[in-house]
């Protein structure tokens, strides 16, 4: 008796912690969404702003957040899973490898701003880039590849090591067994951590703050070496530095945001929920 | 008559300073069923993953000695390992199907070494498949997943993906461990088909099948090899002490 009465307690308590977990996500997003909804309509994300950004819609912004999460793709992914198959499949474990892997868990720990500061140095000065989209991708790709190294590395290592035995006992070489057998293993558990540093990058200001972001360009960029609005900088911008803006619109930019990296976590995780059927056994 | 594996003067020891196998020599014929029996940790397995340098997996392993196949040094650094591993083909103790479909397994070793030939590929699949006694039952559904199959059916894909490379030496680690009775006599049947046309080094699942299945028998213990002989002498006049007692079931 006593026992069940435990098992009934224990239950409740941890219950309400994950209610307590949960419930300040669902205000936040409830309280964007009932705040915000009014801003939103389709002027709002196919226009230029107009009139000192008190008017107009967020396109630029929003398409600026968009390329740079694409550049964060193309600049991290394959780094990324390229480092990670190295340390999981073929780097040993001795003094260099130990050196790698502290790295990458003290670059996960470094503030944002410091990735700013060094992609100024780096890429916009040293490299001469300027201030432009491939600098500030490069900068938030440096910033997400910690997370996408241990993150695509653990799924490496999940992989079950008999799946490795049997296709080299058929003659495979190790590559073609990594890249036919580990990797489409792995591939669900790699997606989710591309989401994880994605979605982050998405939505940074401090590292795009002196790398690329734009206060205010109408126009949309031409090319990667030309500044661009993002999102996250242009919200900071209007809720701080524009006297006068209208709440509902600084209400309306952090939904439009919140919903992009949303909607980007959810193709992710549709995507891999599929390629998880698909590879049944 | 020239051995197709002669291992010798071999000894292995694993990285956590066990060692595994002791100096051994064994010359094994062609075309012979060869089984390696011994209570748990006498070395069978070491020295079967040894034949195909699986054993090269083994991160800080000592090894001395070598084994010929064919005369011909498997160690040497001129040996593609991976050609080797077609030529002397493995089945595991536990069925292990790889994802993705049936034909996709029977195919995989073949495609990695470059055969890309549909029609090659079919006719390796059906012929292995029936060297394995499973086409009747998988003929209709290649394309099925290989973890629909049953275990005994897995344990016989997994023989036919293994024939599928036309080897020449076939190890077999316990492949009815998991098996049940049926299942493990239709497989000791395709092993008697088998070795008509392959080197065949079998650890058996018990002394019994042993019995049952071996032209010649080396009776293994701390990794050392007691004795070798063929069926009448293992059982009936075994020159060793140990080998009696193992084989009268008096430890193991």
């Amino acid at each position: 008796m006593k026992r069940q009465q435990t098992q009934k307690i224990a239950t409740a308590v941890i219950t309400t912690i994950s209610i307590i977990v949960i419930l300040p996500i669902i205000y936040v997003i409830g309280f964007l969404f009932y705040n915000g909804i009014g801003a939103i309509s389709w002027e709002f994300i196919s226009q230029p702003p107009r009139n000192g950004m008190t008017e107009g819609g967020l396109l630029p912004a929003i398409l600026g957040t968009l390329f740079l999460t694409l550049g964060t793709a193309v600049a991290a992914i394959p780094l990324g899973i390229g480092a990670a198959i190295y340390l999981a499949e073929y780097a040993g474990d001795n003094r260099l490898t130990r050196l790698i892997r502290l790295a990458i868990v003290n670059l996960a720990g470094i503030p944002s701003i410091v990735y700013g500061l060094f992609g100024l140095g780096a890429f916009v000065l040293f490299l001469n880039f300027g201030t432009s989209i491939l600098a500030g991708s490069l900068t938030l790709g440096l910033m997400t590849l910690p997370v996408l190294i241990s993150t695509a590395e653990e799924a490496i290592r999940s992989v079950p090591s008999e799946f490795r035995t049997v296709s080299l006992s058929l003659g495979a070489t190790r590559w073609q067994t990594i890249r036919h057998q580990v990797l489409p293993h792995a591939l669900p558990g790699i997606i989710t951590g591309i989401i994880l540093g994605l979605s982050r990058a998405a939505g940074e200001t401090a590292p795009i703050l002196f790398t690329v972001a734009a206060f205010y360009l109408p126009e949309l960029p031409n090319s990667i070496f030309d500044q661009t609005m993002a999102l996250p900088y242009h919200l900071f911008v209007i809720s701080t530095q524009v006297p006068g803006m209208p709440l509902q619109i600084q209400y309306g930019t952090a939904l439009v945001l919140l919903l992009i990296v949303l909607s980007l976590t959810l193709v992710a995780t549709v995507f891999r929920t599929i390629m998880r059927r698909r590879r049944e056994w | 008559m020239t051995a197709k594996l002669s291992i010798q003067n071999l000894s292995f020891t694993y990285p956590d300073g066990a060692q595994a196998l002791k100096d051994i020599e064994l010359n094994i014929q062609p075309r012979e069923l060869f089984v390696l029996m011994g209570p748990s940790r006498s070395g069978k397995t070491t020295l079967l993953r040894l034949m195909n340098r699986l054993s090269d997996l083994v991160e800080g392993h000592k090894r001395e000695g070598t084994i010929l196949i064919d005369g011909q040094d498997i160690f040497a650094p001129e040996v593609d390992v991976f050609a080797l591993r077609r030529r002397v083909s493995m089945v595991f103790a536990l069925p292990t199907p790889l994802p993705g479909s049936i034909y996709d397994n029977l195919t995989y070793g073949l495609k990695m070494a470059g055969m890309r030939t549909p029609s090659l590929l079919d006719e390796r699949v059906e012929r292995s498949l029936r060297q394995a006694a499973l086409w009747n039952e998988v003929k209709d559904r290649l394309g099925d997943s290989a973890f629909a199959l049953s275990g005994g059916q897995k344990q016989r894909l997994c023989l036919a993906r293994s024939l599928a490379l036309e080897p020449e030496v076939i190890l077999l680690d316990n492949p009815t461990s998991g098996l049940d009775p049926i299942s493990t006599s239709l497989v000791e049947e395709s092993l008697f088909e088998l070795k008509q046309q392959y080197t065949v080094v079998m650890v058996p699942h018990s002394v019994q099948q042993a019995a049952r299945v071996a032209d010649r028998i080396a009776f293994m213990l701390d990794g050392n090899v007691i004795e070798v002989g063929d069926e009448s002498q293992i059982f009936v006049y075994p020159n060793d002490k140990r080998t009696e007692d193992y084989v009268t079931g008096r430890f193991g």
